[in-house]
């Protein structure tokens, strides 16, 4: 399972800028590109109306208040000084459905709500080779919303929506049926996903900052070989939602302060064979929820400050968890049986009291993480308000010796004394 | 009172007791940052000592200094001097010195090597701590004219509140948990100043677990400031009506 | 200056003082007497505030001590047993009573130049013999030229000069129309200090009168015989107990 690791991803990004290049040389070689030049008090509606397959338009700096421009034909829109498109509320801004649009340096705004339409600041139908970069998309229903295309770029934009009643809320950068997109470097503040992908393969997501999101930090579906790397998914109401998806690779990203009941730093529901390395899971309620999920390597993450580590019901099976880091967590691991299936190895845990007389760095003795008083605060919640008193960890401490009601067979039988020295940046 | 304020710090001050708890908290805290680089464990370390060693040495330490300024109380009664002046400079003295001592002792390693918010409250329930069993340990003291006996009933007090009680709480818990319990529970733990202390530093260092509980009384308690507000509210309570109630007793002691 | 009226005060079991009435007047220097747990030393204690009474009212100088100490001011206390912090200098103990009775500026340290102390201030309260101890009580009730003083054995343990100073001292205070009152066993230093007997005995007042009235009516030519013979009378239940100013001619 480890030999598709990224195989077509990694040449995605390099695959992707060859065709940029041919697009480049097949508008020079076919006509020369005309530049057309679009001033405030202009259309830019007609401007397009006019313009012919490569062009270029330049909208200079300016207030434009246009929606439901359509593009059907192979353009490059730049705004020049940063251009602010006002839908006022009225709908949609750029309808894309065509190929190689490169739409680049505008503020769009104000599409308004609809419950007819997924109103979006740039919406797409059916294209390929599109790139959309650099642009400010504020107080919109959906940021930007493809479907059914094909060879995405999709970078260094901002989106900030300011609607807080969830049913009036999209997503940031919505994705349907599509295949081979790179996001990247985009900050999404606000929307009910951050980033939807739903029916979306081979998708590379890095570098982006997705917070404060009513819904989902992130959130896929059915969306296989995906690779997500060094992005920071904070304070979104329910962090990562990733269900139904095979082959999925989360490096270095942070998944932080997801707090509330049924709120996970990270929720994998039937995922299989996918990896989990040098994440950053802090403060969560629930750093990782697993359910259904399958053959998962959870490596050399680092669990910190969350309610729970993460919650292992035994519905998984075949996951290691190997070699993370457990720091300040109230409770490290729990499930809900003792049927264990998943094998956990050479994780650090601070709550490990263990010893190290052969000295080569994992504890002679193996460690439960599976705290007893866990147990009893999933049955009795208010039985939380004695957590950390001297009565509960000498409690906890017993049944670490002796387990009675914890799973017998969940044990970590290489615990590190130290903690593992993990990297989480490496570019 | 100012003056006797002075005069029974520099009592306390020449038994260099105060000098070794803060040496003590100081080698303690340095020990426990060494061990652990990483801060959230830092506090849970510091928590355990604050809750189970800091009561244990103040109470203990406020009774024996009770008895052995006998003579300083006594002297000082036959002056033209007020009794709840010189109970109050007392019970001053040994509360601020054993704070001040606590403070530097855990504080001084967390400017050096840095801290965390949690740390703030960690200083804070200490000093509430210290406080309380000062106050309990002086109680305890003018109830009897015996320093073993009231070194006995200190005792008892810490590890009724550390141990003894969080054990009955369990236990009714345990045997009552069909029924909704959390206001009970709630109520119970507000009756132990330890207890308190731990649930205001619960909900600083748990704050992520405490956030996955629905329901109201969670909510509402531990869902904002306010649960944090309460419990401190208590804590005082927990400092001034033994304090009230030694003095009550002490204006009518005869020595 | 005292007036003290149905004081009462119960240890336990043990009923110390029984509803005592009793008086004492500016100028007159009293031996107070009784045997051991007749309850002196708890009466002393009472007046001071020390010891709060079950019953009874307690009037110094005019006002009811309960729950006030401003009065304390004008009383020169020296304690049977002086117990100090042991770790204090006797230079620091002056201060420090000086420092708190502030309502005084002026201090009369007759008895540290008489007894020495001036040149032992650096001394620890711990190192001090018990005789030391005496000379630093009495150094400090006369310390604050108090209108009243009570003094609880004060000559016991004092080598014979230190006692004739202190006798001096309290003589020269009696001149001046202080109120004393003296508690000893030493019948001699009694007969040279005071004017006045009061005889306790198991918590009330046995005796209480001028000296030479008691010489009268003991028909004893010496104090220390009267005494004696008060004793007695005690022991016996005898009817001659006479209690109250109401008798003194």
């Amino acid at each position: 399972m480890r030999k598709f690791e990224s195989y077509r991803l990694r040449w995605f990004p390099m695959v992707f800028g060859m065709m940029a290049l041919l697009l480049v040389a097949n508008a020079a070689g076919a006509s020369s590109p005309t530049k057309h030049f679009v001033s405030e008090g202009e259309s830019i509606s007609e401007a397009i109306e006019r313009a012919v397959k490569g062009d270029t338009l330049i909208i200079r700096a300016g207030y434009y208040e246009e929606h439901e421009i359509i593009i059907q034909k192979p353009l490059t829109l730049i705004g020049e000084g940063r251009p602010v498109i006002d839908a006022g509320d009225a709908g949609d801004i750029f309808l894309i459905a065509a190929d190689s649009v490169w739409i680049e340096g505008f503020e769009l705004k104000n599409t308004g709500f609809s419950s007819q339409n997924d109103n979006a600041a740039i919406r797409v139908f059916d294209s390929r080779y599109l790139t959309v970069e650099d642009n400010r998309i504020i107080n919109t229903f959906f940021g930007i919303h493809l479907s059914n295309s094909q060879h995405i770029s999709i970078r260094n934009n901002f989106l900030e929506a300011f609607e807080k009643r969830s049913h009036r809320t999209g997503n940031g950068i919505h994705l349907w049926q599509c295949d081979t997109a790179l996001i990247s470097a985009n900050h999404v503040i606000g929307h009910r996903d951050g980033i939807y992908l739903e029916f979306a393969v081979m998708v590379e997501t890095n570098r982006n900052i997705v917070e404060n999101n009513n819904r989902y930090g992130l959130h896929f579906m059915f969306s296989h070989d995906n690779a997500y790397y060094h992005n920071e998914f904070r304070n979104n109401e329910a962090g990562v939602a990733v269900m139904y998806t095979r082959n999925v690779i989360m490096k270095y990203n942070l998944f932080e302060k997801s707090l509330g009941s049924g709120t996970y730093g990270v929720l994998l529901k039937d995922i299989s064979n996918s990896v989990m390395k040098y994440n950053r899971i802090e403060n969560n309620t629930t750093g990782i929820y697993m359910d259904g999920s399958n053959n998962n390597e959870i490596h050399y993450n680092l669990f910190r400050r969350n309610g729970w580590g993460i919650k292992l019901l035994t519905s998984n099976d075949g996951n290691t968890i190997e070699g993370n880091n457990f720091v300040g967590n109230t409770f490290d691991i729990s499930t809900n049986g003792r049927l264990v299936t998943n094998s956990l190895e050479r994780n650090y845990w601070d709550k490990y009291e263990g010893y190290d007389l052969d000295g080569d760095g994992y504890g002679d003795i193996p460690y439960r993480p599976i705290s007893l008083y866990s147990t009893i605060v999933e049955r009795i919640p208010s039985a939380i308000i004695l957590w950390r008193s001297f009565m509960v960890s000498m409690l906890d401490r017993a049944e670490r010796v002796i387990p009675s009601i914890t799973p017998e067979n969940m044990k970590d039988l290489k615990p590190k004394m130290r903690p593992n020295d993990i990297d989480f940046k490496p570019e | 009172m100012l003056k006797l304020l002075k005069y029974s710090l520099y009592n306390i001050l020449r038994t260099r007791f105060t000098l070794l708890y803060f040496g003590f908290l100081l080698l303690a805290t340095f020990a426990i940052y060494s061990l652990d680089h990483d801060l959230a464990r830092v506090s849970l370390s510091l928590l355990n000592v604050v809750l189970l060693v800091v009561p244990l040495i103040c109470i203990v330490f406020a009774t024996v200094h009770f008895y052995n300024s006998y003579e300083f109380i006594e002297l000082m009664l036959a002056q033209p001097v007020n009794r709840t002046t010189v109970f109050m400079s007392q019970i001053l003295a040994v509360g601020i010195s054993l704070s001040l001592a606590f403070m530097g002792g855990i504080g001084i390693p967390m400017l050096i090597y840095g801290g965390e918010a949690s740390m703030i409250y960690l200083l804070f329930v200490g000093v509430m701590l210290s406080l309380v069993f000062t106050g309990l340990a002086y109680l305890a003291s003018v109830m009897t004219r015996d320093k073993a006996k009231a070194i006995g009933i200190t005792l008892l007090f810490w590890v009724f509140f550390s141990l003894i009680y969080d054990g009955l709480v369990l236990f009714m818990i345990y045997v009552f948990y069909d029924y909704p319990l959390e206001n009970a529970t709630l109520a119970m733990v507000m009756l132990n100043p330890v207890d308190l202390a731990r649930v205001i530093m619960l909900m600083q260092l748990d704050v992520s677990a405490l956030m996955g509980f629905t329901g109201a009384f969670f909510q509402n308690f531990f869902g904002s400031i306010r649960g944090t507000l309460i419990s401190s509210g208590v804590l005082l309570l927990w400092i001034l009506i033994p304090v009230y109630f030694a003095l009550r007793v002490f204006k009518r002691k005869d020595l | 200056m005292i007036s003290i009226s149905n004081l009462s005060k119960r240890f336990g079991k043990l009923q110390v003082l029984k509803s005592m009435e009793l008086d004492f007047e500016r100028g007159v220097s009293y031996a107070m007497m009784g045997p051991n747990g007749s309850g002196k030393t708890t009466l002393i204690k009472c007046i001071l505030g020390l010891v709060v009474p079950d019953k009874g009212r307690i009037l110094v100088n005019g006002t009811d001590i309960k729950g006030s100490w401003a009065y304390r001011s004008d009383i020169g206390y020296m304690p049977q047993i002086g117990r100090y912090p042991d770790h204090m200098r006797i230079g620091q103990l002056f201060d420090m009573i000086q420092n708190i009775r502030k309502d005084k500026t002026d201090f009369d340290l007759d008895l540290v130049k008489l007894f020495q102390l001036d040149q032992m201030l650096d001394k620890p309260m711990r190192t001090l013999s018990g005789g030391t101890r005496q000379k630093v009580s009495a150094a400090l009730a006369f310390m604050f030229d108090p209108g009243i003083y009570i003094l609880d054995e004060p000559t016991a343990g004092l080598d014979p000069l230190a006692v004739e100073a202190l006798k001096e001292k309290i003589a020269e205070e009696r001149e001046r129309g202080k109120l004393i009152i003296i508690t000893s066993h030493i019948l001699s230093d009694l007969d040279e200090l005071t004017s006045h007997a009061i005889y306790l005995f198991e918590g009330n007042i046995f005796y209480n009168n001028n000296i030479d009235e008691l010489k009268k009516e003991t028909g004893e030519e010496r104090f220390s015989s009267a005494i004696a013979r008060l004793m007695e009378w005690s022991q016996k239940g005898s009817h001659v107990k006479i209690s109250k100013n109401a008798e003194i001619t």
